[in-house]
């Protein structure tokens, strides 16, 4: 790679030992792809996947105070991913032991180390940084340091930003450093589709399926997907972006995919067309079925599969104030139909702490906390990763909660004939 | 015995048992209940990995064709080596991906117990290689496969 005189400097020391280490990594992580030079990190904020302070990860606390103690906050601020704990998500004595006594001992030096290093607010805690109430809203071309693989994916895809799938502390090290190593999707050459998906499916497709799918084939790769303007339009509005979202993580999630292009839709696609296509990329025909087969070939992992779900998790990657709005109105007319006040299942809706506040202004936050669903800035991705949780069973719309955890994947269709109905 | 050349991405050599996922290998997922509850074995935790589920990673020849799911993949590598509850090396038979690339990386640069990493093994290594075997890295990043 072909460093400028003040990139070489730095990797020589002329910032600290520290500093130089930070550039070997982005030196090494840019050779192992090819990369051939560095490029300025444009977009006014990082994000970090990290948002939690586990015992386990000392290792990565103590680097951190390392670059504390260098002198090195980030050249940019940035968001974080959403907290592990919230006191309003239903909890047990024996819960609030494991979480707080034995596994996220670090969370109040790992919030601390993040003040230290430039998050941008205490309230920024979301995966869903760039939802218009929290702010981190990248423009289209902007280059990011970015990790979180359902906010690249969206950076990526639906604003046209350039982020590489960049794990946990190299974003950090981007954002630090102030440049990151081109290669892959900060590319032109690397955005390029080498699946072309047809969906061909009589029904609206669930976007957390859709994406599941689409990620288990394509993994890592590009997929142009056509056949979803009967649903989707071709414009990026509200309900459109929504779906993408969810579609987006379930992708990233499922597979590894770090940038879609929806026909006539996303930015790339509008812009490119089908020249965005690679000559030889492969076919994935999706219909109904091929959907319905995905689906029942997840593991069920309940030790009594017939049981009854304890708890429910709607906002894996967190919900849009419009989302909260539609799923209030939905959980109403479902519990009215079903002639219930309450839900019948323990409920947390997730979303950014800002859209939570604004949904606070409205009528919505009342009728929802009256129906009994709790409303939480949690990630519940964090809150399940524990022994306990696994004996809990949990049900979820979110394909990314499913993959990682033991709950239960279902459709959201399913989800609120069960929260509102009881019915499995 | 097979010989088999691919890319060095960590210097090092090795011999070891290979643990073989022949589908995209879950960081996260493999590595979250056994890093976080200190599970001697590191057994894979991953529910929809159904070569590597339950089964011990802690000083095996990890085989596989490249790391999928959260980006916090690279942390979650990078914490097992240094915590010393790394594979004893990984064998990718395709190009690294970046996730596992910046794991590869940061143990190399911020630990004191970096993981040889060596990929573009190609399909035929992950043809060949089977859970058991012993497969060796050499100096120039060689991968043997032991009969």
């Amino acid at each position: 790679m072909k460093l400028t005189p003040e990139q070489q400097a730095l990797l020589d020391g002329s910032q600290g030992e520290v500093m130089a280490k930070i550039v070997k990594t982005l030196v090494m992580y840019g050779d192992t792809f090819g990369a051939e030079r560095m490029v300025p990190v444009t977009s006014s904020y990082g994000h970090t996947v990290i948002s939690f302070g586990l015992e386990v990860m000392k290792p990565v606390y103590d680097l951190y105070d390392t670059l504390i103690a260098a002198g090195l906050p980030a050249n940019q601020k940035f968001t974080a991913d959403p907290k592990p704990l919230d006191p309003r998500v239903p909890s047990s004595l024996l819960d609030d032991l494991v979480f707080k006594k034995i596994m996220y001992t670090q969370q109040q030096r790992y919030e601390e180390q993040m003040r230290k290093l430039g998050i941008t607010n205490d309230d920024d805690y979301t995966c869903a940084c760039y939802l218009d109430q929290v702010g981190n809203t990248p423009k289209k071309g902007d280059v990011l340091s970015w990790a979180e693989s359902s906010a690249v994916v969206y950076a990526n895809s639906v604003l046209g930003a350039r982020c590489n799938r960049n794990s946990g502390m190299i974003e950090l090290m981007g954002s630090i450093a102030g440049f990151v190593p081109e290669f892959g999707l900060l590319t032109d050459a690397g955005r390029k589709a080498s699946w072309v998906v047809e969906v061909k499916c009589q029904h609206r497709p669930e976007a957390q399926l859709l994406g599941s799918a689409i990620g288990m084939k394509v993994m890592e790769e590009v997929p142009y997907v056509k056949g979803l303007e009967p649903w989707l339009g071709t414009e990026l509005n509200d309900e459109a972006k929504a779906y993408l979202k969810d579609f987006g993580a379930a992708t990233a999630s499922n597979g590894a995919v770090g940038l879609y292009h929806i026909a006539g839709l996303t930015p790339e696609a509008q812009e490119l067309g089908e020249s965005l296509i690679l000559p030889d990329a492969q076919v994935y025909v999706i219909d109904d079925k091929e959907l319905e087969r995905v689906k029942a070939n997840y593991p069920i992992v309940w030790k009594k599969p017939e049981a009854k779900p304890e708890l429910c998790f709607v906002g894996c990657p967190h919900m849009s104030l419009q989302q909260l709005k539609d799923w209030t109105d939905a959980v109403e007319a479902g519990l009215r139909k079903n002639g219930r006040k309450k839900v019948a299942v323990p409920t947390v809706f997730t979303a950014p702490t800002p859209v939570i506040r604004e949904f606070e202004k409205t009528m919505g936050a009342y009728r929802l906390e009256r129906m009994g669903v709790v409303l939480s800035y949690i990630c519940p991705l964090m809150y399940m990763n524990n022994p306990l949780c696994k004996k809990k069973n949990v049900i979820t719309s979110s394909n990314k909660l499913r993959t990682y955890t033991s709950a239960r994947y279902y459709t959201e269709a399913e989800i609120l004939d069960i929260i509102t109905g009881g019915r499995v | 015995m097979k010989v088999f050349k691919g890319r060095v991405i960590v210097p090092g050599t090795c011999r070891a048992e290979a643990l073989v996922s022949h589908g995209g290998f879950n960081t996260l997922a493999s590595y979250q209940m056994a890093l976080m509850f200190g599970d001697k074995q590191v057994k894979c935790g991953d529910q929809n990995n159904a070569d590597l589920y339950k089964k011990p990673m802690l000083g095996k020849a990890l085989c596989l064709p490249m790391t999928i799911g959260s980006t916090t993949g690279g942390m979650v590598l990078y914490t097992a080596c240094a915590l010393g509850k790394a594979p004893a090396c990984m064998l990718f038979s395709k190009p690294i991906d970046s996730l596992a690339a910046s794991g590869a990386i940061l143990g190399d640069v911020w630990t004191d117990n970096p993981m040889p990493v060596v990929d573009s093994l190609g399909n035929e290594f992950l043809e060949a290689v089977q859970t058991g075997m012993m497969v060796s890295i050499g100096e120039n990043g060689e991968v043997t496969i032991e009969d």
